[in-house]
């Protein structure tokens, strides 16, 4: 490159990267319908996923030191136009959501082949790809009347991907209509909010909203927005009152739909929620702080405790973990609610590594599904000799949810701890090591389970597959690496961080 | 000679290594070899540096600070492998192997931490690599003790951890070096370092995990952990006068336990406690005489019970007892054993010409010089306590007393020759201390073999034995019964019989009724949050969907307030 700027007019490829971050699934998916061949459904889609995986890690690379790539949907000048805009923050979910969807592609074929009714293979890999476009574009767009089309291509999608869960479990049937109407209800507080927005300042770019808040300062409009908002996108987080849609929703869903939404779909939702909360309003403004204080912080630390408690005392191994989903997004809201730098930081580094944590272990309880036919933990006793490679990623990502040093749910956990220090908050920083001896227990439970327990008789239950295990093993062995080797995730999370803290000056 | 590399890591690449061989000999001179050549690497690398330093999660970790204090302790602790892998010669078991290789590795890597955190790994990985020990006897009780002390050493690992993380954001540095007592952080490594040296009262897993363990097991498991305790101490808590009561306190109370206990291997652990009392007592004075004594104190200890543990497991090997009222006569069939029993008897008696006698006078003089004369006092008494219960008892019940008609072999050769060269050494260290003394952290001006200190000694010690003997031939002294001694009601009955009973049954009662109640609360709050979080509890059964609704509506109702209000 050289210094001088130099205006170009043709762009190349790789200036159109954000736009086929989201393009590449999301026409891939009616290709997918369009050949209606059920065995060419998975490499397509496997393609897709990998090609957006390659795109993101190019993304990454090219705002990792803090600069921001502004992409104007064909050509039009934003505030008209719609404007996708990568910075560090997006970028580093981007590559989550997208290598997350990859790996949990490699690990589906089995997976979805026991569990999904052959005739809608074409249109279940069909609906992830959208799914997967949708969360993509979320995090990607710099638009906020855009955000919520694409929360709504996702949320659709994931609605019909859960309800596949139907061949196995009727009872997945009502956990996607109940998913449906609240998530319906979420992104019409959403909409809402964005309402009020556009009211109060006539714009829908991210950043211009930014500007013309700050511009003008707070009146009621922006702060009932604000509080639509909140509560909209606090409902797609499941936090805690609002995460009942949760546990049902990853129980009942087809395996390899739970490790992939596990691990991406509330996160872009947090994702969507720090933009906000950071980027488009100021966080220095009263209404914001007091949000964040006396609504966000305590149920945060709630939803450590209770959703712990309801895990400790689950005998599904899968449904245990969607409860343990819903106490750590406690931890990553609390990150949020502590408003600084360091707190900031924990959020997205747990954002991150809980989601490749999460992923792990939803694809252990894919492996087992498949082979044991039962999560549950009488279906899975003993099986620690029977599928020694699934039962030691188990061990593994168990670890890292508890947060043993040497695991990536250590350094999270660690910052957190660290944040809640720096603000002078010591009842927090004990809560947090408190509510980590709960997840002791759920975690030495299942590992009791599969290993302190003999295998029932006449089980004839052999390790699952390759093709899963790999993937599997890829998961848990990046929660030793990130545990280990910390500056990838927390360089861009520090980076994501200041960013986002700049609040509106952030964007220019 | 291998700067770049960790001592730790040597034993972690036997370790990984060890698997892959085929069993029998090839594994068993692995396990010889690696001791070895740590003990040269030690040996060789130079002295007041820090050779090895990684990055960290934004912090340097100190891999290898090097100095006198922490290259003596690493190297008695490679001798100390050295001499455990040894007499597990015959021992064909992977796990125990691997265990002893990892545990004595994560002893040298904390010896050699030069900050906290690497402290704390290492400190948290003796506690598990060394619980294998006892769980490889393979029983029930030894599943469950293990697990007690796992609890505890996690325990101590914890706490260790919450001191660390205080203190880092006290002074933002988490350099291992010398601490005040006063602030939260330092009380927390304090109380984390008491918990591994067994201070009193937080001294039960002692007694209770070693005579557990295996044969081969104890003599690995009585040499690290409480050792690495103390150096611990010595490096962050030199000179803290409180060190010095706990101390007196640990060097008399194991005593009398020790003398009514029946099971020889326990024995054994009491008089361990008592000992390491010696120690802490010396980096409680803290002067420079006094660190001198705890470090070749260590030394010597870790050799002479070694090798009384060698002792005793070899019978345990042959007979299958340790128990000292099964025992007695087996002098004819184990003469070799009895001797180096005998030797290492005397080495913890502190006889003159025996190790224990240049090392332990050692602290007995700091107490002396620094005016603490009660506290000497309360040393020297203990000092014939030891002499009593294992330098006379031990021997005595095990090879002599009451002949048991037992007829043992003499103890397979190789424990024969890890149990010789632990007798060597002690005696080595008796007769010639200045190889020792030059390996101590500061400069020795001592004569142990002046007339008077040989004359006290030797007055000490055979006061004792006269004691002993006159107990004996009156039958005032506790015979060895049949029986398990953790029953503290026997004790008493027999021991001291109206004081102890009128302070402990309060006491126990106390005791009892308290956890009692902590038990019975922790049974009623679990059944508390059964009741709302179990699978039908309120909290997390099935939401309707309206519930859910309402909820929404009452949270965006809060937060539309607050926002309004604010």
């Amino acid at each position: 490159m050289s210094t001088e700027t130099v205006h170009h007019t043709a762009l190349t490829l790789a200036d159109h990267l954000p736009a086929l971050q989201v393009l590449v699934p999301f026409i891939a998916a009616p290709l997918i319908v369009l050949f209606g061949r059920r065995g060419i459904a998975w490499p397509i889609a496997l393609a897709s996923s990998a090609t957006a995986f390659a795109v993101s890690i190019l993304l990454l690379s090219r705002v990792i030191d803090g600069s921001v790539i502004s992409y104007h949907m064909g050509g039009w000048e934003p505030p008209l136009g719609i404007e996708y805009r990568v910075d560090a923050a997006n970028a580093f979910v981007l590559l989550l959501v997208s290598a997350m969807s990859t790996l949990v592609l490699l690990f589906a074929r089995e997976s979805v082949e026991a569990e999904v009714s052959a005739r809608h293979h074409a249109l279940f890999y069909s609906a992830y790809l959208l799914c997967l476009s949708g969360l993509l574009g979320v995090a990607i767009t710099g638009d906020a009347f855009n955000v919520f089309v694409f929360l709504e291509i996702s949320s659709l999608a994931t609605y019909v991907l859960i309800a596949q869960g139907s061949e196995r479990d009727k009872r997945a049937l009502t956990a996607s209509y109940d998913y449906l109407i609240m998530g319906t209800i979420g992104a019409t507080f959403f909409v809402i909010g964005i309402g009020f927005l556009y009211m109060a300042t006539g714009t829908l770019n991210m950043a211009d909203i930014a500007d013309r808040i700050s511009e003008q300062g707070s009146n009621r409009t922006i702060r009932a927005g604000f509080a639509f908002i909140v509560v909209g996108v606090g409902l797609k987080v499941a936090m805690y009152p609002l995460h009942s849609w949760l546990p049902n929703a990853y129980t009942y869903a087809p395996s390899m739909v739970t490790a992939f939404l596990a691990a991406t779909a509330t996160k872009v939702a947090i994702y969507v929620l720090l933009r906000f909360v950071f980027t488009v309003f100021d966080p220095g403004f009263l209404f914001e702080f007091n949000t964040l204080g006396y609504i966000i912080l305590p149920l945060a630390i709630v939803a450590m405790f209770a959703a712990s408690f309801i895990a400790v005392f689950q005998s599904d191994f899968k449904r245990m973990l969607a409860y343990s989903s819903v106490g750590q997004i406690g931890y990553i809201l609390l990150g949020i609610a502590m408003l600084s730098q360091t707190g900031l930081t924990a959020a997205i580094v747990h954002l991150f590594n809980h989601g490749i944590t999460k992923a792990a272990l939803f694809m252990a309880v894919g492996a087992f599904v498949l082979t044991a036919k039962g999560s549950f933990y009488n279906d899975i006793q003993g099986l620690g000799r029977r599928m020694p490679l699934t039962s030691a990623a188990v061990v593994v990502g168990g670890l890292s949810l508890i947060g043993v040093p040497g695991t990536a749910g250590f350094v999270s956990k660690w910052l957190l701890v660290e944040a809640a220090l720096e603000n002078g908050w010591w009842p927090v920083a004990l809560l947090v090591v408190a509510s980590s001896l709960l997840a002791v227990i759920y975690v030495w439970r299942v590992l009791e389970v599969l290993y302190m327990q003999p295998t029932p008789d006449g089980s004839t239950v052999q390790e699952a597959p390759m093709s899963m295990l790999a993937p599997m093993w890829i998961a848990a062995l990046a929660c030793v690496y990130f545990g280990l080797d910390t500056d990838v995730t927390l360089t861009a999370a520090a980076t994501a961080a200041e960013g986002l803290l700049a609040g509106s000056t952030g964007l220019q | 000679m291998l700067d770049w590399l960790p001592t730790a890591f040597l034993f972690f690449l036997g370790a990984a290594i060890l698997p892959l061989l085929p069993r029998g000999p090839a594994r068993a001179v692995l396990l010889l070899a690696i001791p070895v050549i740590a003990a040269a690497q030690v040996y060789t690398l130079p002295l007041d540096d820090t050779l090895v330093r990684v990055t960290f999660f934004g912090f340097d970790l100190d891999l290898m600070r090097v100095d006198k204090l922490s290259r003596i302790f690493a190297l008695i602790f490679c001798i100390a492998a050295f001499l455990g892998n040894l007499y597990a010669w015959h021992v064909k078991d992977p796990v125990q192997q691997v265990a002893a290789l990892l545990y004595s590795g994560a002893a040298i890597g904390a010896v050699f931490a030069g900050d906290l955190i690497t402290l704390f790994f290492y400190w948290e990985g003796t506690a598990i690599s060394s619980v294998f020990l006892i769980w490889a006897r393979r029983t029930e009780g030894a599943y469950f003790t293990g697990m007690r002390y796992l609890i505890i050493q996690i325990g101590s690992g914890v706490i260790l951890l919450a001191g660390v993380v205080l203190m880092y954001v006290d002074t933002g540095s988490i350099a291992f070096q010398h601490m005040e007592l006063g602030t939260p952080a330092t009380w927390l490594i304090f109380i984390a370092f008491g918990m591994k040296c067994a201070f009193p009262l937080l001294h039960n897993w002692l007694q209770d995990a070693y005579p557990a363990a295996t044969v081969t097991g104890t003599v690995i498991l009585s040499a690290f952990t409480t050792k690495l305790a103390v150096y611990s101490l010595a490096r962050g808590f030199a000179g803290t006068e409180i060190l010095i009561y706990i101390g007196a306190i640990m060097t008399l109370f194991p005593i009398f336990y020790a003398v009514i206990e029946n099971d020889l291997r326990r024995v054994l652990a009491y008089s361990l406690n008592n000992q390491l009392g010696f120690m802490v007592v010396g980096v409680g004075i803290g002067t420079e005489l006094a660190l001198n004594g705890t470090a070749s104190h260590a030394f010597a200890h870790i050799l002479y019970k070694a090798l009384l543990f060698m002792s005793v497991g070899a019978v345990l090997f042959r007979t299958g007892t340790a128990k000292g009222s099964e025992l007695g006569g087996l002098y004819k069939t184990m003469p070799l054993t009895m001797i180096f029993c005998v030797i290492g008897a005397a080495s913890i008696s502190a006889f003159p010409l025996f190790s224990g006698f240049v090392t332990k006078s050692l602290i007995l003089s700091a107490a002396a010089h620094e005016h603490y004369y009660i506290i000497w006092g309360i040393l020297l008494f203990a000092s014939a306590g030891v002499f009593h219960h294992s330098g006379i008892k031990i021997p005595y019940f095990a090879f002599f007393a009451h002949d048991s008609g037992k007829r043992p072999k003499e103890a397979p050769w190789h424990m024969l020759w890890a149990m010789g060269l632990a007798s060597f050494l002690c005696i080595a260290v008796g007769v010639y201390p200045a190889p020792l003394y030059a390996l101590l952290p500061f400069e020795v001006d001592y004569q142990p073999y002046t007339t008077t200190h040989v004359i006290t000694q030797l007055q000490l010690l055979f006061f004792s034995a006269l004691a002993f003997t006159v107990l004996m031939r009156t039958g005032i002294y506790p015979p060895e019964l049949k029986s398990v001694n953790l029953d503290f009601d026997w004790t008493y009955r027999r021991f001291l019989p109206r004081l102890i009973e009128a302070i402990g049954k309060p006491i126990g009662a106390a005791m009892q009724a308290w956890s009692d109640m902590m038990r019975d609360g922790l049974h009623a709050m679990i059944i508390r949050l059964y009741h709302s979080y179990g699978p039908q509890g309120r909290i997390s059964q099935f939401w309707p969907t309206g519930t859910m609704v309402l909820w929404i509506g009452i949270l965006l109702g809060v937060t539309l307030v607050v926002n309004y209000v604010s």
